[in-house]
């Protein structure tokens, strides 16, 4: 299936199988900087569980076209319309971190192309650290180191990842270093200025939201700050995992999707 | 200023890619000896089998110490990952059987192990694959001797046996003008005097027999994936960028991306080739490569002193190192390699090839034999030895004269390694 949205092309990946029409969408929205392949425990998984599972690259990311968008809101735009072009129904959508921000603001503006929400390593609101804005702003690598070195549970940087031969701290700077100049500041300038609370009344549909107990990038209690002000929420805790918990816990992450997507 | 809270070199040597055995509390990593693991049910083992979820089915493809092993080494490189060989060779063929098929082309130095210079020039060959050898301090070289078929440049991070150190950033960037990767064997150096990726390199190999194990009581080899290559970029590399029927169609770069190489080579590499590590060697190397900066640290020390020793005697014409301001990488290697440009380097012996055969006879603490980087100093005189078949003037050419002796410096008393050397040397000269 390819795609296009506003004339540019929109890349994804699907698990590596073709997108069933006749299977519930599944859409994944990935974080600052980041791309498809941050799911990649995840994406295929969903795709042979029952699902159309389709992890998008935004617009100046990953393999997709355009430039990166400047705002949580635009981006919401933009993934509703990539929804709205499947015309394969409301989608369950999943963000993490800056794509939790954007799942959220996509079912306030556009609660017709969500029926569900999981949202993970979020927050009422996700300030930056100054000094990464600066080193982002300056396309420094000292800003892929930051969000990793931030990101990652104590216990992610020793060890832990059940692929066997995958060290998760260069996986996630790798990644992080591939992202085009400008792009990671742009991604955190937008999250620095978004404001999760005023939107969170407006949300009616079922959400699960997932914290790490040690996420530096998202705390807890940043992430309870937004709980407070949602109406149909189930929370879930994973002890031990920072921020970037598709790759610290995938097993349960694939388990608490699959649960809240069923 | 804030920095990344990244644990050091020497605390991962010790602990990446290991927690305390979550059964028994095992501090040290156990040795897994099994061929294979029970499955949870038929949904987790059709999960295993497709993909969908990491884990362990069959130790051909992955094992549980081995995979410590990998982890540790891909944290001490700064690699996305790494998956572990039989022996260095394994590694190199699994890197070049997962990115090359037939009708492609490798650029390599000329100046490379004898193993690998073999299988470039007379076996791959036979598989369709062809290799341009060339100068490996010359760029104008490397630039001419890429085709359009080439896939990947290839060298070492010192060169064998002159020990040319190899301008890592200069060749990479050669290499990513032509949308080509880069990969070295950095077994003389050890990510712990150089870090190849840092550097610009893509995919690091070693033999982890050498210097990473250190005690030359396990064979083993290991593929380091650097993960900044854009393997997607063009369509040089479709067993990376295109749908795979092995696994039902899928693209180890639409799913992977900057994991693809570590992904496909294990479960591709692996699985079809098989040259996997014994769970028995890994937890030897790993053995090795927790105290991996003590030894190199005194490698180089040594060798500082034996050199200094060498040059002041009278039976020696000449010292090749890099660490000597002759060598013509001096240079170079003052800013690749501030911690040392590793442990082996030769030297010319004045009596030629007599000389050297009688030097090799009357060491005693050095070991003669045809290996590197063990713990015990180890001398060679190919003149005498693995070049015994070639004359003078095929010697020459090759790059080894008659009077050269190869040295990998150990950690004995430096006094006492001395002590060998000066008693060998005085009896090479009663000829």
């Amino acid at each position: 299936m390819n795609i296009e949205c506003r004339g540019e092309a929109v890349n994804f990946a699907t698990g590596g199988v073709e997108v069933g029409r006749d299977l519930p969408l599944v859409v994944l929205v990935h974080g600052a900087g980041m791309d498809r392949t941050v799911w990649s425990q995840q994406t295929r998984y969903l795709a042979h569980h029952g699902f159309a599972a389709m992890a998008l690259d935004l617009p100046g990311h990953g393999e997709s076209g355009g430039e990166p968008l400047s705002s949580i809101g635009e981006m919401a735009d933009w993934v509703s319309e990539v929804i709205d072009g499947i015309d394969q129904g409301p989608a369950r959508l999943i963000g993490h971190s800056m794509g939790s921000l954007v799942s959220l603001e996509v079912a306030a503006r556009h609660p017709g192309v969500v029926e569900r929400l999981v949202l993970l390593g979020t927050g009422a609101a996700m300030p930056v650290h100054p000094e990464l804005l600066g080193a982002a702003e300056r396309n420094e690598v000292l800003a892929p180191q930051l969000i990793t070195s931030w990101g990652h549970g104590t216990r992610a940087h020793i060890a832990g990842n059940p692929a066997p031969g995958l060290w998760m701290r260069s996986g996630c700077q790798a990644l992080l270093e591939r992202a085009a100049d400008g792009v990671i500041f742009n991604d955190l300038a937008a999250c620095n200025s978004y404001e999760a609370g005023d939107v969170a009344a407006l949300i009616t549909c079922p959400i699960t939201v997932v914290v790490g107990s040690e996420d530096k990038m998202t705390p807890p209690r940043a992430t309870s700050q937004l709980v407070a002000g949602l109406s149909d929420v189930d929370l879930k805790h994973l002890d031990g995992i920072g921020h970037m918990m598709m790759i610290e816990a995938p097993d349960r992450i694939r388990d608490i999707l699959l649960g809240a997507l069923q | 200023m804030v920095d990344p809270d990244y644990l050091k070199f020497d605390t991962l040597s010790l602990h990446a890619g290991q927690e305390p055995d979550p059964t028994t509390g095992s501090r040290a990593v156990p040795i897994y000896q099994t061929t294979s693991y029970s499955f949870v049910d038929t949904e987790q083992a059709a999960g295993l089998f497709n993909l969908e979820q990491p884990g362990h089915i069959y130790s051909r493809i992955s094992n549980p110490t081995v995979a410590v092993l990998e982890e540790r080494i891909a944290a001490l490189e700064g690699g996305v990952g790494a998956v572990c060989t039989a022996s260095g060779m394994a590694a190199f063929h699994l890197a070049a059987a997962t990115i090359m098929s037939a009708g492609n082309h490798v650029v390599a130095s000329r100046n490379i192990y004898g193993g690998t210079h073999n299988m470039l020039n007379l076996t791959m060959p036979r598989f369709g694959i062809t290799t341009t050898f060339v100068d490996p301090r010359d760029p104008k070289a490397w630039r001419s001797a890429i085709t359009p078929e080439t896939r990947v440049l290839f060298a070492e991070t010192l060169g064998n046996p002159g020990i040319e150190v190899l301008d890592v950033p200069l060749i990479a960037e050669i290499a990513h003008e032509h949308g080509l990767p880069l990969m070295v064997d950095a077994t003389f150096t050890t990510p712990y005097l150089m870090k190849p990726i840092d550097l610009g390199a893509d995919i690091v190999m070693h033999s982890v027999t050498k210097f990473l194990g250190g005690h030359g009581i396990a064979l083993g080899g290991v593929i380091v994936d650097g993960g900044r290559f854009d393997w997607a970029a063009n369509d040089k590399f479709p067993t990376l960028s295109q749908p795979y029927d092995g696994y039902h169609g899928i693209s180890f770069t639409d799913e992977y991306g900057h994991q693809a190489l570590s992904m496909r080579a294990r479960a591709e590499g692996l699985r079809d080739f098989g040259a996997a590590m014994s769970p028995t060697n890994a937890f030897h190397l790993l053995q090795g490569i927790e105290t991996l900066p003590l030894r190199m640290k005194r490698h180089v020390e040594n060798t500082d002193s034996v050199i200094t020793f060498l040059e002041g005697h009278d039976a020696v014409t000449w010292v090749s190192h890099p660490s000597v301001s002759t060598h013509p990488d001096h240079e170079l290697a003052k800013r690749l390699l501030p911690k040392g440009a590793g442990a082996i380097f030769s030297f010319g012996i004045a009596g030629g090839r007599e000389a050297g055969c009688r030097f090799i006879e009357n060491v005693q603490l050095a070991s003669h034999l045809a290996n590197v980087g063990d713990a015990k100093t180890l001398v060679l005189h190919p003149a005498s030895t693995t070049h015994q078949q070639l004359s003078a003037e095929d010697l020459v050419a090759a790059g080894v004269g008659e009077d050269l002796i190869r040295l990998s410096v150990g950690l004995e008393d430096p006094e006492d390694i001395i002590a060998d050397l000066s008693r060998a040397l005085r009896a090479s000269q009663k000829g």
